[in-house]
This record gives C-alpha cells, sequence and structure tokens, in this order.
C-alpha cells in the first residue's frame, strides 16, 4: 500500500508519521505543498504541525497551496485522505470537511494524552479496531470544533462524527472535553467517510516503551483495511 | 486603490479573546465594559482604478480566503 504526506513550511508531524506508516507497512513517500501532483497512492496524509506560521487563520494558507488541488480530486475521487491536527484544519479550510477549528475555549495551548470514543466503525480508519475508547496525544491550540448547528444536524444524521473526548470509560462529558469542541467532537469524516480529520495524533503512541500503542491499532487496522 | 476589510466573529460565535480583555478592562478602571469582540483588518493595495470593479474583486477575496463564513463576517470599506 502506498502513502504520501505532503510537507507544507511550518509542519512538524510529517516524519512522525512517515515512521508509523512505514512500521505498519506502508510504502511511503514525502510530497512537497509546492508539487503539482501526488505520486500515485492509496492514502493521503495531511499532517500536524504550524504550515504557513498558522498565518491568517490555521491551515488558511495550506489550504491555497499549490499541491492541493491534486489532494481535492484525489479526495472527490474516493481516495483516503487524512488530515490530524493542523490537517484537519487545512481539510476545513479547503471545504472538505465541514466547520472549523477555533481557539481552544481556555485560550491555553494543550498538550497531553486524552482518551477518545469511536463514534463510527463502518468505515475504513476504525473498522476492525476491537476497543471502543482509544488513548491518544494532542497538541493545539486551536481545536475548538465548531459548525452551524444545520451542519451540525446533518453531521450527525450522516454519521460523519469519527471520535469524540471522552475519558477511560467512555463518557463524553463536559470535563472530558479538553478544548470547548462542540459536542466534544475530536474528529470527523466527510459524508463518504474517506475523507477523515482529526485533532488527536495517532502517530504519537507506536511505541509501548516511550508512548501507548493505541496509535498502532489505528494504523494496524488502516493497512489491512484498504 | 487601497480597499479596507474587516473581518469580525459572527454574532453568537465565542470569542475567548474578546472575553479575556473584557474581563481584563473590567479588573482595570472600566468596570462598565460589558462586552469586547475582537477582529481584524487588511489594508490592500490593488491596482485597479475602477472602485466598484476593485470592491468586487476584494468581496471574492474575502470569500474565497481572508475571512472563512463559518464563523466570520466581512465589511468592505
Amino acid at each position: 500500500m502506498k502513502s504520501s504526506v505532503i510537507i507544507f513550511p511550518g509542519s512538524n508531524c510529517d516524519r512522525d508519521m512517515d515512521v508509523a506508516l512505514k512500521k505498519f507497512g506502508f510504502k511511503n513517500q514525502m510530497v512537497w505543498h509546492n508539487d503539482a501532483k501526488i505520486p500515485k497512492s492509496d492514502l493521503i496524509v495531511l499532517p500536524g504541525g504550524f504550515s504557513y506560521g498558522d498565518y491568517l487563520r490555521c491551515g488558511s494558507i495550506a489550504g491555497k497551496s499549490r499541491i492541493i488541488k491534486s489532494v481535492i480530486d484525489f479526495a472527490n475521487s474516493g481516495g483516503l485522505v487524512l488530515g490530524i491536527c493542523n490537517g484537519f484544519q487545512i481539510l476545513t479550510e479547503t471545504g472538505l470537511l465541514p466547520g472549523i477549528l477555533q481557539q481552544n475555549k481556555y485560550l491555553n495551548f494543550i498538550c497531553k494524552n486524552v482518551f477518545v470514543k469511536i463514534k463510527n466503525k463502518e468505515n475504513k480508519y476504525f473498522k476492525k479496531i476491537k476497543k471502543e475508547v482509544l488513548e491518544l496525544h494532542i497538541a493545539h491550540n486551536e481545536g475548538n470544533y465548531f459548525c452551524s448547528n444545520d451542519e451540525l444536524k446533518s453531521i450527525e444524521d450522516n454519521g460523519q462524527i469519527a471520535v469524540t473526548y471522552c475519558d477511560h470509560g467512555g463518557n463524553e462529558d463536559e470535563k472530558n472535553n479538553p478544548n470547548g469542541a462542540l459536542k466534544n467532537i475530536a474528529g470527523i469524516f466527510n459524508k463518504d467517510k474517506n475523507i477523515l480529520g482529526m485533532m488527536p495524533h495517532p502517530e504519537r503512541m507506536i511505541d509501548p516503551f516511550l508512548s501507548g500503542e493505541d496509535g498502532s491499532l489505528f494504523f494496524k487496522n488502516l493497512i489491512e483495511s484498504l | 486603490m487601497k480597499v479596507r476589510v474587516i473581518v469580525t466573529l459572527k454574532n453568537g460565535v465565542l470569542d475567548p479573546q474578546g472575553k479575556a480583555i473584557q474581563q481584563t478592562l473590567n479588573g482595570m478602571t472600566f468596570g462598565n465594559v460589558s462586552e469586547v469582540r475582537q477582529g481584524k483588518y487588511f489594508d490592500i493595495e490593488i491596482n485597479e482604478s475602477d472602485e466598484i470593479k476593485a470592491k468586487l474583486q476584494v468581496e471574492e477575496m474575502c470569500k474565497k480566503l481572508l475571512a472563512n463564513l463559518v464563523i466570520e463576517d466581512y465589511k468592505i470599506l
């Protein structure tokens, strides 16, 4: 299986993602944002970081970069596109995913492990993961998911909520909402579930000695589902 | 010509920075400040002498890049 990780000026999780993808069997290639075309891929990843210094709005400048047209074409033809953290922000700015990631409710940069509940397994990203709750890492200043009431209704009706913040037992209450996100939303799909954007970083949880292994479950499932 | 654009958060959208500024003002000597909404402005120098054409172009810029219409409104001055 072939994957491509797009590097923008200011991306900083691109190499972690490269390591994670290769560890679980992907043939990964790095693609520069100013390239016109993406090499043949089964999966495109927009990594975390601070593309273009978060100027204007997080992800807004990257959302207009040269490579993005190919990403949009790939996504619209059904290809799998995964955006983590800044990648999620870029996906909302391109319009591939609804809503926007606003500044965290309490104005703090949050860097810690969190638990997220998998809300929909009828997709390639979570299909064969047996657990219901994953422990992953977040590190962001703008992760406060927001959308209009109409959009929220449509997201809920179409099963587009992918993961929500919760405690280790899966309780999705306000206490376990780190950034003020609407309905504790940590990640969403597009309608067809081939595009996933989420704030937590699975690529940071692939080593039992350094972190945890719930990210491993994510990548193992992904390569098996493709 | 120069066109100025002001981008603000829509009514009802949480503005934590505005809230923090308001609380700070209240803690200073400005106890009567009941709300602060923070926004941003852009001064755009555009090589176009026709004001209507220039403003139409700036409107496109607002919709496509300068503002995110999910949470923001824009005003062209």
